[in-house]
């Protein structure tokens, strides 16, 4: 008989919770002209734990955005932050936090690309558009039609700052060195012999090193006793900025092109001298001459007493692309938001141009940058 | 390109020999593997660092203060790490093997607090006078080091075998209660070795430094491990073997870079390691099988 009763319980409250997500639903009107549209909107960072300085500056980012947004008043968002501590498991908690009991219309993130491979499936079935901001590893749209990114891969940036250094300089010959025990140095090796390949480049050899390594004269000389016209190099700042310094003392004085690791004036201060005319492309460029990119960077300077990086500036973009679509889908419903925004054609941003293509990917011209006279420059 | 590969070899197979010799210094005397050892050195490099490209002093002041600086760090391992479990009724030998494990993460760790995770630039003027012989430039750091390995074996040997300090040291390794018995002071002697062992490690951080020109707090781990692995080649205790093994590792690793695959420098140098120990397994110098001593 009790059995009975608490059966009858369960059963209940599961009708009424029925009814009453049934209601909610029903009672979200589309947003009649003229008044704002009002909108969750979900974040997952890395708030804590290793790599919560890439979520600092992505909720940093998102927040001035936010702030921007909502004091025109055309929408009114609410953000709602999860930490995913860079875990694939607590990302894809959060997740199902923010669509489930949350009921956002959209989330931004997760951070890493692995934990967007476990948040990704799950807003994807849900239906929520969900928006990596600094996802850059292969597949990510592709996980479903409700997956989109706003972060450059490396297959874009690297044929950008191959292709110009190639035509500069007039390279013919190249040597390729990478780091071998890292998934993300690998896949940028890849994608510069591939690219090299394509080039019709001769490669002349191929050196690898490992992570943390202090000696790199052996793979050095070999490279410089085969006197290529470039170096490409898929490596970390930490190890990458080692390399060339001693790459520049024991006379091997060709440009180096390197991946999106090297993107870091980290390499300026570990190489001093050594760093100049290293070659990199990169979506971001804070001393770009653009009222817009200038704007920026003197906002979050105030707010946040640092310089923007680039994966404060792709979250701005990514919370103005997330609101603009929303705009244009006139009210705050999941379908018709994602729809709008694997729309979305050439945005303009603080990082550049902007659009989709039909697999929810990046479309964007990256910056080609050179090390000349102690910082970062536009390369041509 | 060969000479050229022929000298990075060498002055990489010097510091392995180096860092080497503090090992097999430990193990001679007290059958302990010393796993602190790498992380003493890389705290020597990094006092060498701020002594020289912080404070702008000379050379010499540099290796004096890594010197004074990791064998005071010898010393406290000695007596908080060591010394606390020698001759404790039911201790397992074992259980020094693991305190200087927690030693070593320990120091990994303070760097990492201290220095940061990041690569530190090693600047010294030194490190810039090269001289060139025919199409081949070689820098004056190379040749300090060849020197100083040589130099430290020589020394050590020459002590081991013909002092009254050596004679004692021996005498310990072979029997710590019969040394101790004969009259010799046993924990004097072993704070010794350690008290060298780790110096000898500070002047290997230097001599890193100089030679790559950078320094990080993961070093000691990578080189600590080589020089393991060069104990085990060269035979246990063995002086010269930790020399000469040294000197063939890194040989082998900057030779299979040159001719071989870089991919493959590691894989090549311990497959060599394994086959010479199979042909020898007390290692290219090692001595009598353990039961003999003991």
């Amino acid at each position: 008989m009790k059995r009975n009763v608490r059966l009858f319980a369960v059963v209940a409250c599961a009708l009424f919770a029925f009814v009453f997500m049934g209601a909610e639903k029903a009672r979200k009107p589309a947003a009649p002209k003229g008044e704002p549209i009002k909108a969750k909107i979900g974040v997952i960072s890395i708030i804590t734990g290793q790599g919560a300085a890439y979520g600092e500056a992505i909720t940093n980012g998102i927040k001035l955005a936010r702030d921007e947004v909502n004091a025109k008043g055309d929408v009114l968002i609410d953000l709602k932050i999860e930490d995913s501590s860079g875990k694939q498991e607590q990302a894809l908690a959060a997740a199902q936090k923010l669509i489930n009991s949350e009921k956002v219309v959209a989330i931004i993130g997760p951070t890493l690309s692995n934990e967007m491979f476990a948040a990704g499936p799950e807003a994807n079935a849900s239906g929520v558009p969900i928006m990596g901001t600094s996802t850059t590893a292969k597949g990510i749209p592709q996980i479903g039609k409700f997956v989109f990114r706003n972060s450059m891969p490396e297959s874009q940036a690297i044929p950008a700052s191959v292709g110009q250094a190639v035509k500069k300089h007039n390279i013919k010959k190249v040597a390729l060195l990478y780091g071998n025990d890292d998934a993300f140095t690998k896949s940028g090796f890849d994608t510069m012999k591939e690219v090299a390949e394509k080039l019709k480049l001769n490669i002349v050899t191929i050196q690898e090193f490992q992570k943390g390594q202090a000696d790199y004269k052996a793979q050095l000389t070999k490279i410089a006793s085969l006197a290529p016209d470039a170096v490409f190099c898929s490596a970390l700042y930490n190890e990458g900025g080692v390399i060339l310094a001693q790459a520049r003392k024991m006379g091997l004085k060709v440009p180096f092109v390197g991946g999106n690791g090297f993107n870091s004036p980290k390499v300026i201060e570990i190489a001093k001298e050594a760093a100049e005319g290293l070659i990199v492309a990169t979506p971001w460029f804070g001393e770009k001459n653009d009222p817009k990119v200038k704007a920026f960077v003197a906002k979050y300077e105030k707010a946040f007493g640092k310089k923007p990086d680039q994966f404060a500036a792709q979250a701005y973009d990514a919370f103005y692309i997330m609101t603009n679509a929303l705009k244009a889908a006139g009210a705050a419903d999941r379908t018709k938001l994602r729809d709008a925004l694997a729309a979305t054609k050439n945005f303009q941003g603080v990082v550049g141009r902007f659009s989709f293509d039909a697999e929810r990917d990046v479309v964007m011209t990256p910056s080609v940058l050179v090390v000349k006279g102690g910082k970062f420059a536009i390369f041509n | 390109m060969f000479l050229e590969q022929l000298i990075n070899g060498i002055t990489l197979g010097s510091i392995y020999a180096i860092v080497a010799l503090g090992y097999t210094l430990v193990f001679g005397v007290l059958d302990i593997i010393n796993m602190a050892h790498g992380e003493i050195f890389m705290i020597g490099a990094f006092v060498g660092m701020l002594i020289m490209s912080k404070a702008g002093a000379p050379l010499p002041v540099a290796f004096l203060g890594a010197i004074v600086v990791t064998a005071a760090m010898g010393l406290l391992l000695e007596r908080f790490a060591l010394r606390p479990l020698r001759g404790r009724p039911g201790a397992s030998h074992l259980a020094s093997l693991i305190s200087t494990i927690g030693v070593s993460i320990l120091l990994e760790n303070v760097a990492h607090k201290i220095f940061g995770s990041g690569n530190h630039l090693f600047e010294t003027p030194f490190a810039e006078i090269s001289f060139t012989i025919g199409p081949v430039t070689i820098y004056l750091v190379q040749v300090v080091i060849l020197l100083i390995s040589l130099l430290l074996m020589a020394g050590l040997s020459l002590w081991l075998s013909r002092t009254r300090a050596g004679k004692a040291l021996r005498a310990a390794a072979e029997n710590l209660e019969t040394a101790e018995l004969l009259g010799v002071d046993t924990n004097r002697m072993i704070t010794t070795t350690v008290v060298i062992a780790s110096a000898m490690g500070g002047v290997a951080g230097v001599l890193v430094g100089m030679a790559f020109n950078y320094i990080n707090n993961q070093i000691g781990l990578s080189m600590g491990l080589k020089g393991l692995a060069i104990i085990i080649f060269g035979g246990m205790g063995s002086v010269y073997g930790a020399m000469a093994g040294g000197l063939i590792l890194g040989l082998s690793e900057t030779f299979v870079v040159a001719y071989g695959s870089s991919g493959y420098r590691d894989a090549i140098a311990f497959v060599a390691i394994i086959v010479i120990l199979l042909i020898k397994p007390q290692g290219l110098f090692g001595q009598a099988p353990a039961e003999a001593k003991r």
